[in-house]
């Protein structure tokens, strides 16, 4: 596997080799999935469409529904303004939507499209909502394309009336359905009313009936998004996903935020839920306290399989942090730490984990706008004892034998794991489960017959 | 109404007017029915069809282990093509194919122009990984801003002193995936196929053509061939290599198994180099016994004959207890199939093999001669957008041009073999079939509610969409990860996947028995519990109200 590696460090400066990103459109097309009724709108190529949409369904196994304005040669020419007349008409008389969520592509970004010009052309049915957001695939990764396509909701629709509606608004980050759930369960114990955007839980992890529904029971209300802006305040989770949109949201209707890393480990978790606790004045109840507490007990019951352990971590640039964070929490050792999204800001947020956690930086190779080759040029040359990260880890995992746990986007080669969160103490203690097993299941493949602990 | 009208029913005019020669119902006399293909999909018309880029880097290029293929634009394109179409690759050395290659373009890049990152990553590439040829391909963007990648790539021979071909193969070009195989066609042709050694012929040798080895359905293909004693000189291009293309014109036959994506090599190797080329099928156990004899006709060799009908026999033997087992799983159901290129015919045998009648097929991005058979190319209107797709011509190679037959002696054979001929489709199917080009989502819900298959093969878009109407869907792209199909293990591979679906114990357990059995009883008014009072936290959604 991967055998035309070659070994020893080499500097790239435009060859990007295994990417630990993707591009825009499909961010924002995950993230308009999250909007109940909503139909993600790919005003492009369709080949995006088709590769956006198969890669959700790859990663949820569910279906993952858009349209396209499926341009070609002409279109490109010419703008794709009639391609998008034609293509909204058809989507509100075949799948008739409550909005239709356009997001761009490299190819209309490029040749400048104005599409606040071309929606104001459209004729909207009665009651209907068309939204936009510029994702050219040239810039960031598809993190920014999700909290585009946010700030985009946030921008055509949230509006403040005269009236708090009494709800936080959270912002979840890029993460699964399942962690969005653990989210609304963890703020429904609380008993602190909020408005969770995007929800993709309900949409892309729905239940089987034997009837495909294309709006699916889930998804933010699209009153809520409008609501948003009657909200006491954002908590914005992910401080490199979720800001923008409570910017945002801010800017338009002046609610304040408060910015947390995605609640994945302990401290995460913890700041979360004080930050809840404190915007409703409510006490933190002790369901959610014995949660903590069976987290805290495991992680003493199990610690000397983990403490010192080298770790590999990649993926997105919010998880990766928590990731991290959870890591250190366990006394695992963070060797690599790379998302393939750019922004130094990830590299400082890192950086200030490490030091916190007393880990001397020098030690640790943190990058952001890193790819996957690296990452196994760099474990080639100071192996490691684990490595955390998405599907495309296994192959690294493979050519050098080291025990993968999978977290984050996209998880391509495994079933159920939208299903399960990693934020809050549930998520944690899950993560942990995977953590100890792969390492204790190393331990007993590679142990002499003699070792072999029937009870460890 | 019948099926088709019905589904086309609640389209718009102008929507109505554009699909309805899309989709035609088997008549009595086929080979007078004509259907729309190869043209623009509606905007905002759910479409499973992909772009130019996918059919030339995704399709033919991507399967080549021993090129670095750079990808010239923003990430995604690359990305989404990285390990995501199961053509299996053997290397000892190692392969390209587990690895993606991207110049990740930037706005900067977009605004200045790409060319010198491009050069720089083609540096890179060369410096890191040696590889046998380069290859790159463009994506939106770079046809827009003008990026000259084949200037580039003429650059990289003359510097680097390698192989270097560029396709400008812009998402944006043609109609779907097929206009990128016709430009990876015509790069292939005009710059590797005949540029190996010139040796000798080598005696009933071939190369498999239109096969991606998805699944190891190339390799399966392969054993049969080399036990019956055919030579393969080149694949193309599952597990194919720039090398072994280099040599494919040594060939002295051309077997076409995808005539969607590579019947252009077929034709122009057959004028450069006078290869004769036959249509075969290896899916399906039938249709793999009728290919094997077409493909000893073709070479008219008694000995080999012989060997065909023995290893047909030893094949159909191996497999003979398997074969009755799902026969009788299988038979009775229905099935309809939607594909790319080939598919949507080649496992109408493999099904039948098995007792399923096919009751829908439709393409993605076929032309016309793909559903109605090559006798109507001559008639097929270039329109605006095959017209920007280039078609190159060939002359005969004077050094390597070889005919096999005479042209009376290829006619004799075209009475019994597809000699440089596809029926296509529409022949195959039995009278009520219904045939769809460029089937869509509202298409597929509405004819899966309309003909009721027992079984839907399509892609990862459709599957968990009949999957949740209740029907049995499997990929028949990727094959659900399983394979391979082709052959004769392959068709019991397949019969086995298939009543796995079908019988697999989750579906008894779609419906809860509460919501078909009462589960209220009687009760005192006192001892039913007080439902806990809700908080706005645990008030129902809007959206759950309204939908009420």
């Amino acid at each position: 596997m991967l055998d035309l590696t070659p070994k020893g460090e080499y500097e790239r400066t435009a060859l990007r080799i295994n990417p630990c990103k993707t591009c825009q459109p499909v961010g924002a097309m995950y993230a308009a999935l999250g909007v109940h009724g909503c139909m993600p709108y790919s005003h492009g190529s369709q080949g995006c469409a088709s590769y956006h949409r198969t890669f959700l369904s790859r990663h949820f196994k569910e279906p993952a529904i858009a349209a396209t304005s499926s341009f070609t040669e002409g279109a490109s020419v010419f703008g794709g303004g009639s391609n998008l007349r034609t293509g909204a008409r058809n989507v509100f008389d075949v799948y008739n939507p409550e909005i239709i969520a356009v997001h761009t592509t490299c190819l209309s970004e490029t040749i400048g499209d104005d599409m606040n010009a071309y929606i104001q052309d459209l004729d909207i049915p009665e009651g209907k909502h068309v939204i936009h957001t510029n994702t050219p695939s040239y810039v960031g990764s598809h993190i920014n394309g999700y909290f585009n396509m946010m700030s985009g909701f946030i921008r055509y629709l949230s509006a403040k009336s005269e009236i708090h509606n009494g709800r936080v608004a959270v912002f979840p980050g890029f993460v699964n359905p399942g962690d969005m759930r653990e989210i609304r369960r963890m703020a429904k114990a609380m008993k602190t009313p909020i408005t969770l955007f995007p929800d993709t839980s309900g949409v892309m992890d729905a239940p089987m009936t034997g009837h495909f529904a294309m709006y699916p029971q889930g998804g933010t209300p699209l009153g809520d998004v409008i609501g948003l802006g009657d909200c006491m305040k954002t908590i914005a989770l992910g401080e490199l996903t979720s800001e923008e949109p409570a910017i945002e949201l801010e800017r338009k209707c002046g609610v304040d935020y408060d910015l947390l890393p995605l609640p994945i480990g302990i401290d995460a978790t913890d700041r979360f839920l004080m930050t809840l606790a404190k915007s409703f004045n409510r006490d933190v109840p002790y369901e959610l306290e014995e949660e903590r507490g069976q987290l805290v007990d495991v992680m003493l019951d199990a610690h000397f399989y983990l403490v010192g352990k080298r770790v590999a971590i990649f993926g997105d640039p919010d998880t990766v942090i928590g990731l991290t964070a959870f890591a250190l929490e366990l006394g695992l050792v963070p060797a690599y730490v790379l998302t393939g999204t750019p922004g130094e800001r990830f590299d400082r947020r890192v950086k200030k984990l490490l030091a916190a956690a007393g880990v001397d930086e020098e030690t640790v190779r943190v990058k952001s706008s890193g790819d996957l080759f690296e990452l196994h040029q760099w474990m080639m040359d100071a192996p490691v004892d684990l490595m955390i990260g998405t599907s495309y880890g296994k192959q690294i995992a493979k050519a050098l034998d080291v025990p993968f746990v999978r977290a984050g986007f996209p998880i391509l080669d495994r079933y159920a794991h939208p299903y399960f969160p990693i934020v809050g103490y549930r998520g944690a203690l899950r993560l942990f489960e995977q953590i100890a097993n792969a390492v204790m299941d190393r331990q007993d493949r590679d142990c002499a017959d003699e070792d072999l602990e029937v009870v460890m | 109404m019948d099926a088709k009208d019905k589904v086309l029913d609640k389209y718009s005019a102008k929507v109505y007017k554009n699909r309805k020669a899309h989709i035609l119902e088997v008549g009595q006399a086929p080979e007078e029915q004509e259907i729309a293909a190869n043209t623009r999909s509606i905007p905002g018309i759910m479409t499973n069809r992909g772009c130019c880029y996918a059919g030339c880097k995704g399709v033919v290029i991507g399967p080549l282990k021993d090129t670095l293929t750079i990808v010239h634009g923003p990430i995604g394109c690359s990305y989404y093509a990285w390990g995501t179409r199961r053509n299996k690759a053997r290397a000892d050395e190692g392969s390209f194919t587990q690895y993606c290659f991207s110049t990740d373009l930037q706005e900067t890049d977009i605004v200045f122009g790409g060319e010198k990152k491009l050069r720089q990553a083609i540096k890179e590439g060369l410096e890191l990984f040696k590889p046998r040829a380069l290859m790159i391909c463009s994506t939106c963007p770079v046809g827009l801003i003008g990026d000259d990648i084949h200037a580039v790539a003429s650059e990289t021979e003359a510097e680097y002193g390698i192989p270097c071909i560029a396709f400008s193969c812009e998402g944006y070009k043609g109609v779907s995936q097929s206009a990128g195989h016709h430009i990876a066609n015509n790069g292939i042709m005009r710059k590797v196929i005949g540029t190996g050694d010139k040796i000798p012929r080598v005696k009933h040798s071939v190369n498999l053509l239109g096969e991606y080895n998805i699944g190891g359905d190339g390799w399966e293909t392969e054993r049969l061939l080399k036990r019956v004693g055919y030579d393969v000189i080149a694949v193309l291009t599952g597990d194919g290599s720039y090398e072994d293309l280099t040599k494919a014109d040594r060939a002295e036959l051309n077997l076409v198994q995808c005539h969607r994506s590579i019947n252009y090599i077929a034709e122009m190797m057959k004028t450069k180099f006078g290869t004769d080329w036959v249509k075969v099928n290896f899916i399906g156990i039938d249709a793999s016994i009728q290919s094997l004899r077409d493909v000893a006709e073709y070479f008219g060799d008694e000995e080999l004959k012989k060997r065909t009908e023995e290893v047909i026999e030893d094949e159909l033997a191996e497999i003979a207890e398997e074969r009755d087992y799902y026969r009788e799983k299988l038979t009775g159901k229905t099935a309809a199939l939607y594909v790319g290129g080939s598919r949507s015919h080649h496992y109408q045998y493999l099904l039948k093999d098995f007792g399923v009648k096919t009751v829908l097929a439709g393409h993605e991005f076929a032309h016309r001669d793909d559903y109605e058979g090559r006798r109507v190319i001559p008639d097929i209107k270039e329109d605006a957008d095959s017209k920007n797709i280039e078609s190159i011509t060939v002359e005969p190679d004077k050094e390597r041009y070889e005919d096999k037959y005479t042209e009376a002696e290829r006619e004799k054979l075209r009475k019994v073999i597809p000699l440089e001929d596809y029926k296509g489709i529409i022949p195959d199917m039995e009278a009520g079939g219904v045939v769809v080009d460029d089937l869509n989502h509202y298409e597929t819900e509405a004819f899966l509610a309309e003909l009721k298959p027992d079984i839907f093969l399509s892609g990862v878009k459709d599957k968990y969409i009949l999957q949740k109407s209740g029907a049995v869907s499997r990929q028949l792209h990727s094959y659900d990860y399983s394979g391979p199909y082709a052959g004769f293990r392959g068709a019991i591979n397949f019969a086995r996947d298939i009543a796995m679906g079908i019988y697999a114990p989750a579906w008894k357990y779609v419906t809860p028995p509460w919501k078909t059995e009462p589960v209220l009883q009687a009760a005192f008014v006192n001892d039913t519990p007080e439902p806990e009072t809700a908080d706005a936290a645990d008030a129902p959604k809007e959206s759950e109200v309204t939908n009420a």
